[in-house]
């Protein structure tokens, strides 16, 4: 089962190899990552999207809180949440194509955000489900460069993961 | 505020921490420490031969005491040499600091010379690190890195410290912080009292209970209560190769060790229990063998400090997450308040059980080695040590058949007596922990049980014991291999010893002890045996190296049967098999 963790840990150098030599060591897989501060700088913030059944899943993160620089964390997929990934891709676009790529930037709710007059580079954010099919309806043909930002999560409702 | 240099700040604040020694040995990085500790009395520093012997040492110092080891090494080939025994504190749980020197902050990531990045080498063996960044938070990190090291499942820290933060020239004022605030970091205290009391229950209604020990048990200091309330249930022991000593080896209850080399009635019994007490010990492989396999009809109770340990490898029935002395004193007030008794009659089948299993097979009951032949039997030369030291020593391994011939027949009744690497299967291990327990108990007799291949791992310490007087026995059980491998090879290989024999390139051990100013003596024939043991063990103020030939053939049994083997699956023999 795909499952989204999120951890507060302290904001130190090391902390991030710590988390992800747990990761290599164990043989777990990352499936994407993503860090950054948070709003009380001494904080860092992490997203891991990993794969594993349930005994895994305990054991990654059992293993993650043993870590003395991890806070806290949740298991972001036990409850209602919310996912969003950021997704930048710089298309061919040219001619008839540059309106059909128009439309499906706006079915999508998209942006474009830089263009010439061959390209254009579209953000999108989402589900990391939702950017697949975006890129999907592009089409491998006119796709150049893709980025995406890995998943961040909240969860939905008053539950906050604080110290 | 006092002003000190970091040098002089990390030196005081060891001190405040309680620390009276240091295993070490110097270089370019470490040299303002050096200096320091040069310019103070009350800190012992111990200067070993090589880093690895260092670590092995403050490891068998800590393993003896309960105390964290301490050691301080170079950057570079210092703290690389320093990794194998870090590696073997962290398999085992010993609470350990390691200082390293570093190179200036300023030349860190240029590949400055002796320049290794001593915290990511070190990352996945230790519990946690620090890399200093300014004199100020020296302090705190000292104090950060002890807590860490010895409380919850203890651990080894590091601490890389670059050589501009030790500089005498620029002083900070120093204030040794007496209380810490880690958000991040609060080890298990008292277990669930729920679980507590489910676990209670399901030990009084056993029929087959077996209480499985491991060295959480030893490190935790829940030996007493655990003997207590095994004596209490009159319940079957059972010891881990770590846990040994957390039982008293002599009581009747005491089934011996389990696992791969562990005795037929404690492997057994384990395979038909119904209900499994696991107290600080954590289903490794060498104890389970096929996990699938695993005692099949058994309710498992699980206690342990460290809940990443439980339901890792064997689901657990009722878990614990607790410090072994809180919960076993739990259990044991729930019992006391309570008149209830387990099932009488149970347990009377269950050890009429296993009373037979020890007729038939068991390790205690009867020689299971020859007892008639002209070579020496390594079995016997244990016993022979045990029966001369009435099971008083400390003893302190290596790693081989020696090894498993003395946790089979070496029985401690104490814990923190039998010493050795039992997770990383360190050879090398025993000369140096050795001496670690010498040094913290010069009035007992401390004996390091060694094969003629891993002796000569570490043999350099020979020179460490004569500098710091420390009259150790090394007991060499030399069987002109590397048994171990060899009987792996003779098992599973068909006999093609590849690389384990070394064609009469042994050294004279006696010589090479009288080398360094040590007696060295070398026992052959079987009838002299007792007498020279005697002899060697009358000798109290010198090191003794006792070099004796034992039967090169001899295989260790029980052993289990792999792969796909349950617990109960051995061979006994080399003909044998249950
Ligand atoms: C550092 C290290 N290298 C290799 C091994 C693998 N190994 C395990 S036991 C053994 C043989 C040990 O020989 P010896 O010390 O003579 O003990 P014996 O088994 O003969 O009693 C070896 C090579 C190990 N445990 N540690
Ligand atoms: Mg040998």
């Amino acid at each position: 089962m795909r499952r989204i963790i999120s951890v507060l840990m302290e904001n130190e150098p090391g902390a991030l190899s710590r988390v992800v030599g747990l990761f290599s060591q164990r043989g777990y897989n990352i499936e994407s990552l993503t860090v950054a501060p948070t709003e009380d700088a001494s904080l860092s913030r992490l997203t891991l999207v990993t794969i594993g059944d349930d005994h895994k899943i305990e054991q990654i993160t059992k293993n993650l809180n043993k870590l003395i620089d991890v806070v806290k964390l949740v298991d972001l997929t036990e409850g209602a949440h919310i996912e969003r990934e950021l997704l930048l891709v710089k298309v061919r676009a040219s001619g008839a194509q540059r309106d059909e790529i128009k439309r499906s930037v706006d079915i999508f709710r998209g942006q474009i955000v830089d263009v010439t007059s061959n390209m254009y580079t579209v953000q999108v954010a989402g589900t990391s489900e939702k950017l697949d099919a975006f890129l999907q309806a592009l089409g491998e043909h006119t796709i150049m460069e893709v980025v995406r930002s890995g998943v961040s999560g909240i969860a939905r409702g008053e539950k906050v993961l604080s110290v | 505020m006092e002003l000190l240099s970091g040098g002089d700040m990390l030196v005081r604040a060891l001190q405040d921490e309680g620390v009276d020694l240091i295993f070490g040995y110097p270089g370019g990085s470490a040299l303002h420490i050096y200096d320091a500790i040069f310019r103070q009395k009350s800190i012992k520093h111990i200067l070993v031969r090589h880093e690895q012997g260092a670590t092995h040492m403050a490891d068998g110092y800590a393993r003896a005491t309960g105390k964290v080891g301490v050691v301080l090494v170079t950057s570079g080939p210092g703290a690389t040499n320093a990794i194998t025994g870090i590696a073997t504190a962290y398999m085992d749980s010993i609470p350990m600091v390691v200082i390293s020197g570093q190179v200036p902050t300023e030349k860190i990531g240029e590949d400055a010379f002796q320049e290794t990045d001593m915290v990511g080498c070190s990352r996945p063996i230790v519990k946690h690190s620090f890399l200093v960044k300014s004199a100020e938070e020296i302090p705190e990190i000292v104090k950060k890195a002890f807590y860490i090291a010895s409380t919850g499942r203890p651990g080894p820290v590091v601490i890389d410290v670059p050589k501009d933060v030790t500089n005498p020239a620029d002083r900070f004022p120093y204030r040794y912080p007496d209380k810490l605030r880690m958000r991040s970091y609060t080890p298990a205290g008292k277990g669930h009292s729920g679980q507590i009391r489910k676990a209670v229950a399901q030990l009084l209604s056993a029929k087959r209970p077996v209480i499985y020990a491991g060295g959480g048990v030893v490190q935790g200091g829940g030996a007493e209560l655990l003997t207590e309330l095994a004596r209490r249930l009159n319940f079957p022991v059972t010891n881990t190769l770590m846990g040994l000593g957390a039982f008293p080896g002599s009581d009747k209850r005491f089934l011996g060790m389990l696992g791969m080399h562990g005795t037929f009635e404690a492997n057994t019994a384990m395979h038909h229990a119904d209900v499994i007490l696991a107290v600080g010990a954590r289903f490794d492989d060498r104890v389970t063998n096929t996990p699938g396999k695993f005692c099949p009809g058994a309710k498992i109770i699980h206690v342990d400090v460290d809940p990443a340990s439980i339901s890792k490898t064997i689901v657990a029935d009722i878990p614990i997450v607790g410090t072994v002395q809180s919960v076993l004193s739990e259990m044991l007030e729930i019992l006391k308040s309570s008149d209830e008794q387990p099932d009488q009659s149970a347990i009377v089948d269950w050890w009429r059980q296993i009373d037979d299993w020890r007729e038939r097979h068991g390790l205690y009951t009867a020689p299971r080695y020859r007892t008639d032949g002209a070579l020496i039997m390594p079995q016997e030369v244990i016993r022979a040590v045990y029966e001369i030291t009435e099971g008083n020593a400390f003893v302190a391994s290596d790693v081989g058949q020696h090894q498993m011939f003395t946790a089979q027949y070496y029985l401690f009744d104490k814990p923190r007596r039998w010493i050795n690497s039992g997770g990383l299967g360190t050879m090398g291990f025993g000369l140096p922990a050795a001496l670690g327990v010498k040094i913290a108990h010069p009035d007992e007799e401390v004996i390091c049980v060694t094969g003629e291949g891993s002796i000569q791992m570490c043999i350099q310490e020979l020179s460490t014991a004569t500098q710091y007087h420390l009259p150790v026995k090394i007991l060499c059980l030399n069987n002109q291999a590397l048994g171990m491998v060899k009987q792996w090879q003779e098992m599973q290989y068909e006999g093609r010893l590849s690389n384990s024999v070394y064609e009469e390139s042994l050294p004279d051990f006696v010589k090479l002890a009288e080398a360094y100013g040590h007696l060295g003596m070398k026992i052959e024939r079987r009838e002299e045996l007792y007498d020279k043991l005697r002899e060697a063990f009358a000798i109290k103020d010198r090191t003794v190296f006792i070099d004796v030939y034992v039967d090169p053939s001899e295989h260790v049994y029980p052993m289990q049967v792999m792969p796909n083997g349950s617990m109960r699956d051995m061979w006994l023999s080399k003909t044998e098999r249950t």
